[in-house]
């Protein structure tokens, strides 16, 4: 078909456009880091501090991700409320360390005293989002796509308030652990407890989920159920049950980062979930959407770059305060990356064809 | 099939029930309910809300008998009814027993005395078994109601509504009424208590509402036919009689009602327009934006920055004149924001606009740009608009003279000061633009964006051009946008970028949803209920968010093309039944 002139008048001028917005970031990404690095206001060991909280962060990030990725993975939609599935996995873990902690039990046993609020918010995690995904998603199974985004959305603010009505609408400082304050010397650079043992955290939890996706029947099921609904169906696979499995370890998953994040942050309140939420999201489309190890390689990415970035692209240009433009740096790298790469770094092409 | 037994079902219905209960208990929802009567001395809203569950376990657990049975049999269904009612009620008890053996206000801070006294009726323990046996009553209450023919039904559910509706509203009648003058005071007095309707009150809105119901069940179709057979001259003077009328109260109300409710009006006339911008991108073409808050942004940012006397004001313009530019500057950004994303499909698009509304705000309340925008402490002394429209349009920093009142720093008594004023102007905003936007839809642009709407490959294959309309729907959607953004800032007075919150894209999606996606109609029905109830009732006004979030999920399992559906996403939700008469 012929276009005709204005049309290609039009096409012209997106394609300038699209051309221009990639130039300016990359123009302000270069010229900030080397006005900033000239500059020298910061020590290597104050961009090493930046990068581990980063990684520490962004280790918290790539296990939200997982949830979304496995969730859009197998069933094409985003679950909005898997944010919000996090922030009841807080609520769960803030309440056991709280009664933990009274009872001097975390001070005589911390190890346990952070594994058994991990459990407990794995635990709630999972039973909330296997409710959600019962009530207000199975039955939209198979509707037209905004359908079932437009209800989840709708269990995202339903969540959020509920647990508002529950526990008011204050913040809850969660107990900090004693064993965990101070910092480590390793290498020779002093680096927080806290930060050290979220990421370690995170690390063996996404190993494990690995090895159950790779090596597992169940797994296995899961990777069938998201090549292909129907013909897994047909080898004989309980679909329904394969996807409440996946939404109960996503959610699991969610739940531990959860009380990682509250570790860090020492605050627990009900609109928690919405902010990492969207970045986990990030992460996970940064990572290729539907693939597991993306998601983690995309949390990683997100939480140095929006640790760092704040400091390195941005002061650099004579920004005063940069830092409260953290999350504008991540939701630059969603728009970024959902206009020029939507199959992410590792992934296939989903946004523009499948969804 | 191997059938559930009825008594079974029923228990597990009445826990549900009861969990319900128990949920409304723990948010708080039955205690600030209480504090409202639905008939004074005999039951509170919150008493009402609680019973509400009773009631619908019973009724629900009794229509499960009847299928499961096969048939209505009296003495299975009340005996189902009474079980769920009861087991409704024995999950409550178990609360109140739990909360007197141990402190639950340590984790849910709605667990609190007043609540037991309230689930107790001040009893203490004491008080259980009479909860018990109201479930029980309620639940056969519920059952029984399954079983009377629908000539019956019907006119008792009118009144329900009815009563609920007066009860939630009677503070407004009340004030309203007052205000009226003596004859009108003593009415309302024995009408309308401080907090709910007098027994008088019920009984009249209940007998009446029964009343017309039944006349309306029996008649009705007889004077549909008149109406029908009607010359039709007569139609025309009989509707141009009903439009003068709405007209009538229209203009006349913020005169009755006082500042608040007509406060009241212009918010949701400013939802209208947005949800009237949003219905072009998500309801005609299907693309959904969840950062349309940032277009409100910047018709009020732009307005702010042009007419303000504080120390961001840029200019000191006209009103009038600000209006077209912010509304120009609103389209700008609508295009500059709707270039990039002119690839992106379906839920893709709602996280990556939802990037753009937050970055938006993130910018305008930065200390970054906090020279231009004012940051957190945002652009304050807007000016009003006044009606000199026939003065200079633009005199630069100099004291403009506003129908006869020189207007600079304090002055605001002139026409278009308060809420009373700028209620005008937002009604006939919202006209207009749902001209505009009935219009559009009706025109081969409309068209184009339904049918991109329905499948984006087969409109480009039918010669659609993708780029271009949609193009003109971001632009056109954010247009009325920013003309709801610019009243909205002279209605403050100033504006803070804490106020563009993703919260009112949710909002304004929701109360589309609610409406019906692509119906007009639709975007002010669902205006006035979700924006509307919320800012009135102060109860509901705690709730809002929750019931947000379940009016999604509900409408999205219940009803997807929403209450007043235009007839198209009827059409297409409803295959079978398309032969059904509609609005």
């Amino acid at each position: 078909m012929r276009a005709t002139f204005s049309e290609r008048l039009v096409d012209l001028a997106v394609n300038i456009f699209l051309w221009g917005f990639r130039i300016l970031i990359v123009a302000i990404i270069i010229i900030g880091t080397f006005f900033t690095i000239r500059e020298g206001k910061y020590t290597s060991e104050q961009w090493i501090d930046f990068i581990v909280f980063g990684i520490s962060q962004g280790s918290i990030y790539a296990m939200i991700a997982l949830g979304y990725t496995m969730v859009y993975g197998i069933l094409r939609m985003i679950n909005f409320a898997h944010g919000d599935i996090f922030m009841t996995g807080a609520f769960g873990a803030y309440f056991t360390a709280t009664w933990l902690t009274k009872a001097g039990f975390v001070d005589a046993n911390p190890f346990l005293g952070l594994l058994i609020p991990i459990l407990v918010a794995m635990a709630v995690s999972t039973l909330i989002a296997v409710l959600v995904e019962r009530i207000a998603y199975r039955p939209l199974r198979g509707a037209p796509q905004l359908v079932p985004l437009i209800s989840a959305i709708g269990a995202s603010f339903f969540l959020e308030y509920a647990f508002r009505g529950f526990f008011g609408p204050g913040k809850y400082a969660y107990p900090p652990i004693k064993a965990l304050e101070g910092t480590w010397e390793i290498f020779g650079i002093g680096i927080l407890k806290v930060q050290v043992v979220v990421a370690i955290s995170a690390f063996i939890m996404m190993a494990l989920l690995y090895f159950v996706v790779m090596y597992t029947k169940i797994g296995k099921a899961m990777r069938a159920v998201s090549e292909n609904k129907d013909t897994a169906a047909l080898m004989g696979i309980d679909v329904n049950r394969i996807i409440v499995t996946t939404f109960a370890i996503g959610a699991a998953l969610a739940g531990a980062a959860g009380v990682l994040f509250a570790l860090v942050y020492r605050q627990v309140d009900f609109f928690m979930g919405f902010t990492p939420g969207v970045k986990a999201f990030t992460a996970a489309v940064l990572g290729g959407i539907g693939n597991i190890p993306g998601a983690m390689v995309g949390g990683l990415v997100l939480g140095v770059f929006e640790s760092v970035g704040p400091s390195l692209f941005l002061e650099g240009l004579g920004i005063t305060r940069a830092y409260q433009l953290k999350d504008a740096i991540a939701y630059t790298m969603l728009v970024m990356i959902l206009l020029f790469r939507p199959q992410g770094i590792l992934g296939e092409r989903l946004s523009k064809q499948k969804a | 099939m191997k059938k559930e037994n009825f008594l079974l079902s029923a228990t597990k219905t009445g826990l549900v029930g009861g969990a319900i209960a128990i949920f409304l208990c723990l948010i708080g929802m039955v205690e600030i309910f209480n504090k409202r009567d639905v008939i004074q001395g005999i039951v509170t809203l919150g008493q009402f809300v609680w019973l509400a569950t009773a009631v619908g376990a019973g009724y629900t657990a009794s229509q499960q008998t009847s299928h499961l049975l096969n048939g209505k049999k009296p003495a299975q269904n009340l005996t189902a009814g009474a079980l769920a009612g009861f087991f409704s009620a024995a999950l409550t008890a178990f609360l109140v027993w739990l909360g007197s053996q141990t402190d639950l206000r340590a984790i849910f801070i709605n667990a609190s005395p007043a609540l037991y006294e309230l689930l107790t009726f001040g009893k203490g323990l004491a008080g259980l078994p009479q909860l018990l046996i109201i479930g029980i009553i309620s639940g056969i209450v519920g059952a029984t109601f399954t079983l009377l023919p629908k000539a019956v039904q019907r006119p008792l559910l009118h009144a329900l509504m009815m009563l609920i509706f007066m009860a939630l509203f009677s503070g407004i009648f009340r004030v309203v009424m007052i205000n009226q003058g003596n004859k009108w005071e003593t009415l309302a007095k024995s009408i309308f208590s401080q907090t709910g309707l007098t027994q008088l009150g019920g009984w009249i809105f209940i007998l009446g509402t029964i009343a017309i119901s039944v006349f309306w069940s029996n008649r009705g179709e007889a004077v549909k036919a008149s109406m029908a057979r009607m010359p039709s001259k007569g139609k025309l003077s009989l509707r141009i009689l009903v439009f003068l009328i709405i007209a009538v109260i229209a203009l006349g109300l913020p005169q009755v009602s006082g500042p608040f409710i007509a406060q009241v009006i212009v918010i949701i006339s400013l939802y209208i327009l947005m949800g009237l911008g949003l219905n072009i991108t998500l309801g005609f073409a299907g693309l959904l934006d969840l950062g349309f808050v940032a277009f409100f942004a910047v018709g009020a940012y732009t307005v702010g920055l042009l007419t303000s006397y504080g120390p961001f004001g840029l200019q000191h313009i006209s009103f009038w004149v600000a209006v077209p530019i912010a509304v120009l500057v609103s389209m700008a950004f609508g295009a500059f924001l709707g270039l990039p994303v002119l690839g992106v499909r379906g839920d893709y698009l709602a996280i990556a606009t939802l990037g753009f509304g937050e970055i938006i705000r993130l910018l305008a309340g930065s200390d970054f740009l906090a020279g231009y925008f004012g940051g957190p402490q945002g652009v304050i002394g807007i000016q009003k608009p006044c009606l000199g429209v026939l003065e200079p349009f633009i005199k630069l920093d100099t004291p403009r003279i506003c129908d006869g009142i020189e207007i600079g720093q304090g002055a605001a008594d002139h026409f278009l000061a308060g809420p009373g004023g700028i209620y005008y102007l937002a009604i006939i905003s919202a006209l207009l633009i749902a001209f505009v936007a009935w219009r559009l839809r009706e025109s081969r642009l409309g068209r184009a964006w339904m049918a991109i709407r329905e499948d984006e490959d087969v409109a480009e294959a039918l010669g659609v051009n993708l780029i271009q309309t949609k193009l003109l729907a971001y632009i056109l959607g954010a247009a009325f946008a920013g003309l709801g953004g610019a009243i909205f800032s002279v209605l403050i007075g100033s504006i803070f970028a804490s106020s563009m919150q993703l919260l009112v894209s949710i909002n304004v999606v929701a109360l589309l949803v609610v409406g019906g996606m692509g119906s007009i109609p639709g975007v002010i029905v669902g205006a006035i209920a979700l924006i509307g109830l919320p800012e009135l009732l102060r109860e509901v006004s705690e709730f809002r968010y929750l019931i947000y979030g379940t009016v999604l999920i509900v409408m999205m399992l219940a009803k997807p093309e929403g209450l007043w559906p235009s007839q198209a996403t009827k059409r297409e939700l409803h295959h079978e039944t398309s032969a059904q008469g509609g609005d």
